[in-house]
């Protein structure tokens, strides 16, 4: 017999965490489990991961500040992640694209037998790989608010609003807030797809933050040639634009 | 009796394409007379050789084609009714059978008035209506294909915006977690539940009182706040209000829900729904405002409650009735202004 499942609850709606809590109870008896927590948002659930280990998450999503899919995105840089189960009253995108890519999912009102049925499923594949970070992102209909590093076994959120730039460097990505830098592991590519509007390409490894943009600045970018560089708000550094991207920033500029 | 209705149904369900097209409808009939006229206007322009042989040709023709083409179009305004019922085939055989009656008719007279074109000619002009009529059919055929789509669509979008789907099941849910600790409560919300859709699901056409529009609207947040708890605060600001004013129906209300879908459950912070209802001479103003999450919009449905409650303001009251929304710094805020009646 193994441990029993441990489950957090995440939903924005009290009613809503209350009536998973007795649906849960009802199932005990065929399921096995605990119940970690019950969070109202994203924010909060990411929180209560980072102090006590779930195996499963029923999280909703349609929430305020982090939707559920967000959620599951920064949920999967921990160094165990949880199994996560999104639970909808409506939603056809994410239902449609949750049956094509099989992942688990309830919908409100939920079943208790449904919902039996969907922990005996989670139990035995406990220690499965988790889906992709990508297949996750692929079926996200909006861009995260936040970016996630794993640091200690803690996920460190930092609001895309607070971004200046995103640098490649070999495998990583570099952050840079005005407070400091991190690595996390993306493709730049991926990041430019997601967050187009917020930031613009500046040269091949580089994204700078639309908002960040102070000015341009001529500087000598070799010996033959003069080049141009961004100025950052907030920050003293220099970033190189490349010659191709040049056209882009200079409309962006008036 | 009940077989016909159920036919009626059947066709009224937006997938039969291959029906004969309605000869009452002026839009109708409008695009076959103006394809039969280009299409002699076509041979004309081919056949003449000098622009003076050209009207003459017209005329020529439009004096043979013209009478053809009204009479079929009379006939098949009056058969209306038995061509739609039969089977499509049929109906063309009907038309082709009329058309070359009127076409010999039309031969008889000319042969009368010494104009006798021969059988040939008989045969040309009948040959000419053969061609526009299967033309005509094919181009109602393709419409109708290219229309019903759309038409599906529309009516599932009317169907949605009455049933709410996450407004419903939200509900439902937030009424099963009540029912087992407190039964008393779950027991009024359903009964809430049951006067909202017994109002969407009505056909909203005349005038209400606004106080009816008020104690459903009070109705519909009582279950929102069920979901909602101190998360949605609601300001009612009705003292200058006058209660047997008459407004369309369903006003009020999807204009809250959607002041509670954009601007209270987008936000972690308790917001602020603001309801005030004046009287000013002989208008009546309404204003809605709630917190505004411009990084929200992505949320569909706004526009398309706004659009539909502006046609049905104009449908009732046409320039008279205004309605605007829009930001107002951290605030969204919708006035609609409209004649006092009662």
């Amino acid at each position: 017999m193994s441990a029993p499942l441990r489950i957090l609850i995440i939903d924005d709606e009290a009613p809503a965490r209350e009536r998973m809590g007795e649906l849960l109870a009802d199932c005990a008896e065929e399921c096995p489990h605990t119940i970690v927590g019950a969070c109202a948002n994203g924010l909060e659930g990411l929180a209560a991961l980072s102090r006590d280990a779930a195996d499963l998450v029923l999280v909703d999503i349609d929430m305020p500040q982090m939707s559920g899919m967000e959620f599951a995105r920064h949920a999967l840089n921990l160094p165990s992640p949880p199994a996560i189960v999104f639970v909808t009253a409506h939603d056809q995108y994410a239902v449609q694209a949750f049956e094509v890519n099989a992942l688990d999912y309830l919908l409100k009102p939920v079943r208790a037998t449904r919902l039996a049925a969907t922990l005996a499923k989670v139990a035995k594949a406990r220690g499965d790989t988790p889906p992709s970070r990508e297949l996750l992102a692929s079926i996200d209909p909006h861009p995260r608010r936040h970016l996630s590093v794993s640091e200690r076994g803690r996920i460190l959120l930092l609001p895309v609003s607070d971004i200046l730039y995103l640098k490649a460097e070999l495998k990583y990505v570099t952050l840079r807030t005005a407070q400091r830098e991190h690595l996390i592991e993306e493709s730049l590519a991926h990041l430019e797809q997601e967050f187009g509007e917020q930031f613009v390409r500046i040269h091949r490894n580089c994204l700078v933050a639309r908002a960040a943009v102070r000015g341009f600045e001529r500087v000598a970018e070799d010996e033959v040639e003069a080049g141009w560089a961004v100025l950052l708000e907030g920050s003293e550094e220099k970033l190189i634009i490349s010659r191709r991207q040049w056209p882009v920033l200079k409309a962006l500029a008036k | 009796m009940s077989d016909v209705t159920q036919k009626g149904l059947i066709r009224d369900a937006g997938t039969a394409v291959d029906t004969f097209p309605d000869f009452r409808n002026l839009g109708v009939m409008t695009r076959a007379l103006l394809w039969v006229n280009a299409a002699m206007l076509a041979v004309a322009v081919i056949k003449a050789d000098t622009p003076g042989r050209f009207l003459a040709l017209l005329l020529e023709s439009a004096a043979y084609v013209e009478p053809v083409l009204v009479g079929t179009l009379v006939v098949l305004y009056l058969a209306q009714p038995l061509l739609s019922r039969v089977h499509v085939l049929a109906a063309l055989g009907i038309v082709l059978t009329v058309e070359f009656m009127l076409n010999l008719a039309m031969y008889e007279i000319a042969a009368a008035l010494g104009e006798d074109a021969g059988i040939a000619g008989l045969v040309r002009a009948w040959a000419f209506s053969v061609v526009m009529t299967l033309f005509l059919r094919a181009y109602f055929q393709l419409r109708a294909r290219a229309f019903s789509p759309a038409l599906a669509e529309s009516r599932l979008q009317v169907l949605q915006a009455r049933i709410r789907p996450h407004f419903l099941f939200n509900s439902l849910n937030a009424v099963l977690s009540l029912i087992r600790k407190d039964p008393k409560r779950a027991e009024g919300a359903l009964e809430d539940l049951a006067d909202l859709y017994r109002v969407l699901m009505a056909d909203n056409r005349s005038l209400t009182s606004l106080k009816d529009e008020i104690d459903l609207t009070r109705r519909y947040l009582s279950l929102e706040q069920l979901r909602l708890g101190e998360r949605l605060c609601v300001d009612w600001q009705l003292e200058q209000m006058p209660s047997d004013a008459l407004i369309p129906p369903m006003l009020l209300q999807p204009l809250v829900e959607n002041a509670v879908y954009h601007g209270i459950e987008p936000g972690l912070a308790p917001g602020v729904v603001r309801i005030a209802i004046a009287r000013d001479g002989d208008r009546l103003s309404l204003m809605l405002s709630n917190p505004y999450h411009p990084d929200h919009q992505h949320r569909a449905g706004n526009r398309m409650a706004l659009a539909n409650i502006r046609e049905r303001l104009m449908l009732q009251f046409d320039v008279e009735a205004k309605l605007e929304a829009k930001p107002v710094g951290a605030q969204f805020e919708i006035r609609i202004t409209m004649p006092y009646r009662k």
